[in-house]
């Protein structure tokens, strides 16, 4: 109940309208203020279908970071959303094509044993075509490529190094499990170099792409597992960081208020759970963090994502990255990629993604440096489909810092 | 001057009016109605908007409880577009007695009203936010009503069958021959002129006004003007109506009605139906009493308070007005008083309207020694038809989704479009911002008219071409409506509304300095403090 009676603290200021990048460019978006507490008056669960522009939302919760009143606007719409599709609203086609793009982590175990057939048939221009006739997957739109080894396939053979700080778990999310394991691999030697033992247990997609196509029944069952495979850990206070910021925001908080998660439970993991930024910079404001960086020379644009200011926890990135010695980064204050998760990928949507991105893709060509940093990964692969302009998480930075091997598009630069 | 003849004028344009007048125009009469403000401006538009199924006079008034539920199921048949089918509950809560259940389902039964008892647990499956303390719950027929448009929909369908509908037009006068009334001076408040209206027959159809109209031809009519506060919730905390099953009092019914709940209602005897303010321990008392129902209710956003009048009339001196029958009165002046030409029908409720109208044309129709059968129970309210079917809450939202109308929105709160208040404007002849409001619901959300009023205003000013002077009181006149219903909920959330709609029009816009009259002719004059009066009621 909590979300909706937030709706009662909305003031009418528009701050959140004129604030939001999707209703920026596209009238089919009339914006946070109508959709969420304005709509949430007339909306009654067993009263037919009045729903269709929420759709548009693309929820990157830039609307709730502005707010002044504290209207849980982003939330607000993603209910709504959730209540289209328990009512029908959506074909079977934009079902089928929007439950595609959400079960991340069902792909991934589809694609990934044939990963060169599934890659040649994801970035074949024809399939993508027919990809855009069939389901409504816009053809352009940036799909990642599925890596040839799974990220816990090396941690499984990966030796640990010495560990006197303790234990962390390492919440991985699906993208580094089957598209980016370097982010992973970063992440485990970043915490190694400072001392930590990595865990990583069992775990789920975190739920939060079902939850931003509205299909909440999918996602409590993936929320539910994860909190099962993690609370043990949350109990004996053993910290749970992420790389992804997304993941780690429905731990902390999305799925608990979208499902109304308040128990026991969900809390104590939501209350141990952290983006590895902001755990990292904790350990730096107690002098615990190992400063001993390398040197690197390097330009380049930093975009906090959307889902990483909704952690309220400030720049953590940023901060971390301007310890590295001849780092010059220039902060992007652009609003939003465009991408939102799944949002840039569906083919109504597509050029309203890359309308909203386009500030940001000026800043990352102006700036000129040969890479982007971002911590989320549908975020990066925006951008570089934007922009031109590679993209790496800041703790593939971190780990080059460190002195450890760069991988991906690191390997190429002269650093 | 202007003089005018008729076979029957009607006085008072609120639900009763509105429904005679129809009745009069379908059964062939010659027939004005003059309204001093516009329709509803009176207790019809300051009413919680219950439709009754009769269950709250079932045990204490079981004569009004039979009119209530007859009346229920006809203007489900003629108005189901003015109506939302919420249901309703009867519920035993810890402060009430047990055993009033039993009494309440036997008095349903006896009065024909169908009722059911259902698990509390079912209750809250239908409404979690109830309070899981109450241990019984009956589920009747009730509905939230419309009266705005129920109202304007009599009209209009008098006017189709020939009524001449006249707003603002004040009584100032009841002209006589003898022992017989002729006809009523009006004064025009738009054209600033008298009308003389001349009518074989006047019926005062004023509500808590007709006292005074009776005076003014010498006849010794006393309404008691029973004063009721009402506070509304910034959104529906329920989606059924909601009873103590008890006796009734104070603060003891919420009806969910568009997109606000409301709490009702206190009864205070007031000497003037004009002059009377909300006193502090009213809204408190509705929002404790609430609380019993919805807990947690009293932290929430409330929107605005208002007060509307009973129009309670007894022959004998009144006492407490909740002791006064609900039931309506008819009053034929001619053998009541030996003054003819006139009849009074007065007391009853809105679900009654109806059958008041039918009784009073049926006694018109005697007057004229003529015999015309009643239809207005047969035949429904224009709209009825095209609509198929009741309202229900969404029904706006979805329609201005479905037409992609969000970017023409005047009203945002309410979703009023630029048509819906250009229609207003031309097509309903909207003479006041405040005119506006009660057919397009403009201002009646939680902004309460901050960023809507500018542009009604602006619409206004560019439909009609008023003199500058004039549209600026037309703003003043409205923020000013909106500000009473304001000034006694003015805390939390709602204040923080009120110091941004401050900053919006008295420091941006300078509301106060532009130029032109403070207010107008036309301006309401609801909740003015009663002047040289102790403040009544309990403190």
């Amino acid at each position: 109940m909590f979300v909706e009676q937030t709706l009662d603290n909305c003031i009418k200021c528009n701050i959140c309208v004129t604030e939001c990048p999707v209703a920026a460019v596209t009238d089919k978006f009339p914006g946070p203020k109508y959709e969420g507490p304005q709509a949430a008056r007339f909306r009654q669960p067993n009263q037919p279908l009045t729903d269709w522009s929420v759709d548009y939302c693309s929820g990157c919760r830039v609307c709730n970071m502005v707010c002044p009143t504290g209207v849980r606007i982003a939330e607000i719409n993603a209910r709504a959303r959730a209540e289209m599709v328990r009512k029908g609203a959506f074909g079977w086609r934009t079902r089928l094509r929007n439950n595609l793009l959400a079960r991340s982590e069902l792909l991934g175990k589809v694609g990934h044993p044939i990963a060169p057939l599934a890659n040649a048939l994801l970035q074949n221009p024809l399939g993508r075509l027919a990809a855009e006739m069939t389901l409504g997957i816009a053809r352009h739109a940036p799909l990642p490529t599925f890596s040839r080894e799974r990220f816990t396939a090396w941690y499984r053979a990966h030796q640990p190094a010495n560990a006197p700080k303790g234990k962390v778990v390492y919440f991985h999310g699906c993208s580094t499990e089957y598209y980016e394991p370097r982010v992973g691999r970063a992440a485990v030697r970043v915490l190694e170099a400072n001392g930590f033992d990595v865990i990583i247990p069992p775990q789920h997609c975190c739920g939060l792409p079902l939850l931003s196509n509205g299909e909440f029944d999918a996602a409590r069952n993936y929320h539910r597992r994860n909190v099962n495979s993690l609370v043990e850990y949350a109990r004996q206070g053993i910290p749970i960081v992420g790389t992804s910021t997304s993941c780690t925001l429905t731990l902390k908080e999305e799925a608990p208020e979208l499902l109304d998660a308040f128990d026991e439970e969900s809390r104590l993991v939501a209350e141990r759970t952290f983006d590895l930024s902001e755990f990292l910079l904790n350990l730096h404001t107690r002098g615990e963090l190992n400063t001993e960086f390398r040197s690197i020379d390097l330009r380049a644009v930093y975009h906090p994502p959307c889902q990483y200011r909704a952690h309220r926890v400030g720049r953590p990135s940023l901060e971390l990255l301007r310890l590295i010695p001849g780092l010059d980064i220039v902060e992007s204050h652009a609003a939003c990629c465009g991408i939102a998760g799944t949002y840039g990928f569906k083919a109504e949507k597509y050029e309203i993604a890359m309308q909203v991105g386009q500030p940001l893709f000026d800043l990352v060509r102006a700036t000129g440096g040969p890479i982007a940093i971002c911590d989320s990964e549908t975020c990066r692969w925006q951008i570089t489909h934007g922009s031109g302009v590679p993209s790496v998480h800041p703790m593939e930075l971190l780990a080059l810092a460190y002195g450890y091997e760069p991988e991906g598009v690191l390997q190429q630069q002269t650093l | 001057m202007r003089t005018i003849q008729t076979e029957v004028l009607v006085i008072g344009g609120g639900a009763t009016g509105a429904g005679i007048i129809r009745d009069l125009a379908m059964r062939g009469f010659d027939a004005i109605l003059v309204e001093k403000r516009d329709l509803t401006h009176g207790t019809t538009g300051r009413y919680h908007g219950l439709l009754h199924s009769g269950g709250r006079y079932a045990v204490k008034d079981p004569k009004a409880a039979v009119e209530c539920i007859e009346e229920n199921r006809i203007l489900r048949r003629i108005m189901p577009h003015c109506l939302e089918d919420t249901g309703g509950f009867f519920v035993v809560t810890p402060w009430d007695d047990p055993d009033f259940g039993d009494t309440f389902m036997e008095g349903c039964r006896n009065a024909g009203i169908p009722v059911e008892e259902i698990s509390v647990a079912q209750m809250l499956r239908e409404e979690p936010l109830l309070n899981p303390k109450i241990s019984r719950c009956f589920r009747v027929p009730d509905a939230a009503a419309d009266s705005f448009l129920a109202t304007r929909l009599n009209a209009e369908s008098a006017r189709a069958y020939g009524a001449r509908i006249w707003t603002y037009h004040e009584v100032r006068d009841l002209m006589m021959d003898g022992q017989r009334v002729i006809g009523a001076v009006c004064y025009d408040l738009v054209h600033d002129e008298e009308v003389r209206i001349y009518a074989d027959m006047v019926v005062n159809a004023a509500g808590a006004w007709a006292g005074k109209i009776a005076a003014m031809a010498g006849l010794d009519v006393t309404i008691t003007p029973g004063k009721g506060v009402m506070v509304a919730i910034n959104h529906r905390v329920l989606n059924t109506v909601v009873n103590r099953c008890k006796m009734p009092s104070d603060g003891d019914i919420i009806v969910p009605i568009h997109t606000v709940a409301v709490i009702g209602t206190t009864d205070v005897k007031v000497s003037d139906p004009e002059h009377f303010a909300i006193e502090p321990w009213e809204v408190e008392l509705m929002l404790d009493e609430g609380e019993k129902l919805v807990p947690g209710v009293k932290e929430m956003r409330i929107l605005r308070a208002w007060a509307g009048v009973r129009p309670l009339y007894q022959e004998t001196k009144a006492v407490d007005t909740r002791d006064i029958t609900r039931a309506y009165t008819l009053l034929d002046h001619e053998t009541r008083d030996g003054v003819s030409g006139i009849i009074t029908m007065t007391g009853g409720k809105w679900t009654t309207y109806r059958q008041m109208a039918q009784v009073t044309v049926d006694r018109v129709c005697e007057k004229f020694g003529v015999q015309r059968e009643c239809r207005t129970h047969l035949e429904p309210l224009p709209g009825a038809e095209q609509h198929g079917g009741y309202h229900w809450l969404g029904a706006r939202f979805a329609d201005v989704e479905r037409r992609q109308a969000y970017g023409d929105l005047i009203c945002e709160c309410e979703l009023a479009t630029r048509e819906d208040v250009e229609r207003a404007i031309l097509e309903g002849d909207a003479k006041a911002i405040d005119d506006i409001r009660r057919m397009v619901r403009l201002g009646m959300g939680p902004c309460q008219g901050g960023f809507c009023t500018f542009r009604a205003v602006g619409l206004l000013h560019r439909l009609r071409q008023p003199d500058v002077e004039e549209a600026n009181a037309a703003l003043r006149d409205f923020l000013q409506e909106r500000w009473k219903g304001l000034l006694p909920i003015l805390w939390g959330q709602q204040l923080r509304q009120e110091r941004l709609d401050e900053f919006i029009y008295l420091s941006v816009l300078n509301v106060d300095h532009l130029p032109g009259p403070k207010a107008t002719r036309l301006a309401p004059v609801m909740y003015d403090p009663p002047t040289g009066e102790a403040p009544q009621g309990r403190v």
